[in-house]
């Protein structure tokens, strides 16, 4: 018996080891610490309206789901932040086309680029909401400066960066214009462009979670930001939480699912980032 | 006896009717500098003739770029003129395909097939199925069939020319213009790559321009030579390459080298 456990039992531990050293076991062991490093502050504080436990917020969360329509918040937040992400890109893409083509153009998109882009786009609200009222449309025109500013910094960086030879190759088999700019200025600059686009959302997100806080509800139902406010005021911290733990969630999943994907499939595969 | 010499005659009637693909005419080139245009070209001529492949010769910074650049059209030229088939040339085209110097040169978000093809579809309007056949017989040539599908990140610096190379030579551009392709190989890899070349040019009857600071393949690759001076460029002398023996290729590389290493010494 024991001459079989002998040299079995140092394999398993080896490839345990082997388990436990992917950074996913790790990032696994980090996620669960902090969740246990908070659940023993909750029970030493023994206050759950300032801390309550991971536990409650487990419960909190499914309470909200099930009955405080958590995901209508979440959708209403998301649609607002695709609708100002959207028309952001459309401004990008005709400021840096103009900036393209015109050295004026480009001299003041990147001085208004240097200028705006420090400005936290929620400073603007309380602007926004005098230009444009109580609405939907100062959420977006905030969300819009923190998407507008990062992302033509990038692509005018992006652009910038281009190999030389790469653009004689494309004047080489003739290519001008629109043709330039899609078949050699793009592909070339995406790496950069990505990295604006992934910016621009992370602004994008935390703009419109913040803006959320300060407006309350836009159309009949709040978004996420208001469903975080909302519990807070009827001191129900533990859906506070669960509301602070969604606006992680959602901002992380978007990163993987989205943003990661798409650098695996292009630049990554490419060799034009690492 | 007499159809032979009529034969002859007929040859050497063409020989000296044949328009040049490619004329440089008089040709200066300069740069503007913080105190004026500095001169990088003077006063250069050639032609090349169908088939012909021309090598300018001549150490660093004699401006054999500059020539090459103008010639693409990407540099226009401060006196003379570029003649494209006897038309003044107007700008950069296909008709004109640079290989360059740099790795670069592939885009790196194509495949090598897709390389090759890019220009057959966006530049000569062919259609891609049509593009990617032509793309493989041109990848066939350089020896790369087989690593059509690999993105240039994973294709060695050979690798990458040997693509470069193909992508020109799909194009069946009426003159190849090369920029010291194989400056930044180690010299292995560039004795392949100079008979690889001068083997698949042959096949296809290019017409070439090649740029180069080496005799050695100046010598290996042209079929004439054009040596220039330094700073600026000016024209040493012209000639012919005609013998392709061993012995005969070492005489001219001594002649090359006492018209140019010969000539810095005496001055
Ligand atoms: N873009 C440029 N601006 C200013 N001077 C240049 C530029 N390119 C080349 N030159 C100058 O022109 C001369 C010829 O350069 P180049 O054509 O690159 O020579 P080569 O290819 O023979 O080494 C050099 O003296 C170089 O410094
Ligand atoms: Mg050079």
């Amino acid at each position: 018996m024991s001459e079989i456990a002998q040299p079995f039992a140092p394999r398993v531990s080896a490839s345990l080891v082997r388990v436990a050293n992917t950074p996913a076991a790790r990032r696994i062991a980090a996620v669960l610490v902090l969740i246990l490093a908070w659940e023993l502050a909750a029970i030493l504080q023994n206050n759950p309206i300032m801390l309550p436990r991971f536990s409650a917020t487990v419960l909190a969360a499914i309470d909200a789901i099930r009955s405080d329509n958590i995901v209508g918040a979440v959708w209403v937040s998301l649609s607002v932040l695709l609708k100002g992400y959207a028309i952001a890109l459309a401004v990008t893409l005709a400021l840096v086309a103009a900036a393209a083509v015109n050295g004026f153009a480009r001299d003041m998109l990147q001085m208004l680029t240097a200028m705006l882009n420090p400005l936290p786009a929620i400073a603007l609200l309380p602007l926004a909401l005098l230009w444009f009222g109580l609405g939907e449309t100062s959420i977006i025109f905030v969300l819009c400066h923190a998407v507008v500013w990062p992302l033509s910094l990038a692509a005018l960086t992006g652009f910038d960066t281009v190999p030389p030879t790469q653009r004689l190759v494309g004047r080489n088999y003739g290519l001008s214009g629109p043709k330039f700019l899609a078949l050699i200025l793009i592909p070339a600059a995406l790496p950069s462009l990505l990295s604006g686009l992934k910016i621009g959302w992370a602004f994008a997100w935390r703009t419109l979670i913040a803006a959320e806080l300060v407006f309350g509800v836009t159309s009949g139902s709040g978004g996420l930001g208001w469903f975080i406010f909302r519990n807070r005021n009827d001191l129900l911290t533990d859906k506070v939480f669960a509301g602070l733990a969604t606006v992680i969630a959602i901002g992380l999943l978007v990163e993987i699912l989205v943003f990661r994907t798409i650098e695996q499939r292009t630049v990554r595969r490419w060799g034009m980032a690492r | 006896m007499s159809i032979n010499r009529d034969v002859a005659v007929f040859d050497q009637y063409r020989a000296a009717t044949k328009a040049p693909v490619l004329a440089a005419e008089h040709l200066s080139l300069g740069y503007a500098g913080a105190s004026g245009v500095v001169a990088a070209v003077d006063d250069v001529s050639f032609k090349i003739a169908e088939g012909d492949r021309l090598v300018l010769l001549g150490p660093s910074g004699c401006g054999k770029s500059s020539i090459l650049r103008a010639v693409a059209g990407f540099h226009t030229p401060t006196r003379g003129r570029i003649l494209s088939r006897g038309r003044p040339i107007d700008g950069p085209g296909p008709d004109r395909v640079v290989v360059f110097q740099e790795f670069d040169q592939l885009l790196p978000w194509k495949s090598a097939r897709e390389n090759v093809a890019f220009p057959l579809v966006h530049a000569r309007g062919e259609s891609r199925r049509l593009a990617r056949e032509r793309a493989d017989e041109a990848l066939e040539l350089v020896g790369l069939l087989r690593a059509r599908n690999s993105y240039p990140h994973e294709l060695s610096g050979g690798m990458k020319q040997r693509v470069a190379i193909a992508r020109a030579l799909a194009m069946e551009p009426d003159v190849l213009l090369m920029d010291e392709p194989f400056a930044a190989l180690d010299a292995l890899t560039r004795r392949k790559m100079q008979s690889d070349l001068l083997a698949v040019v042959e096949r296809v009857g290019a017409t070439l321009l090649f740029v180069t600071h080496s005799i050695q393949e100046a010598v290996m690759i042209g079929t004439h030579l054009h040596l220039l001076s330094p700073h600026p460029g000016r024209t040493v002398a012209e000639f012919e390459v005609t013998g392709r023996s061993d012995a005969e290729r070492k005489s001219t590389v001594r002649e090359v080298e006492r018209l140019l290493v010969g000539e810095e010494v005496a001055a």
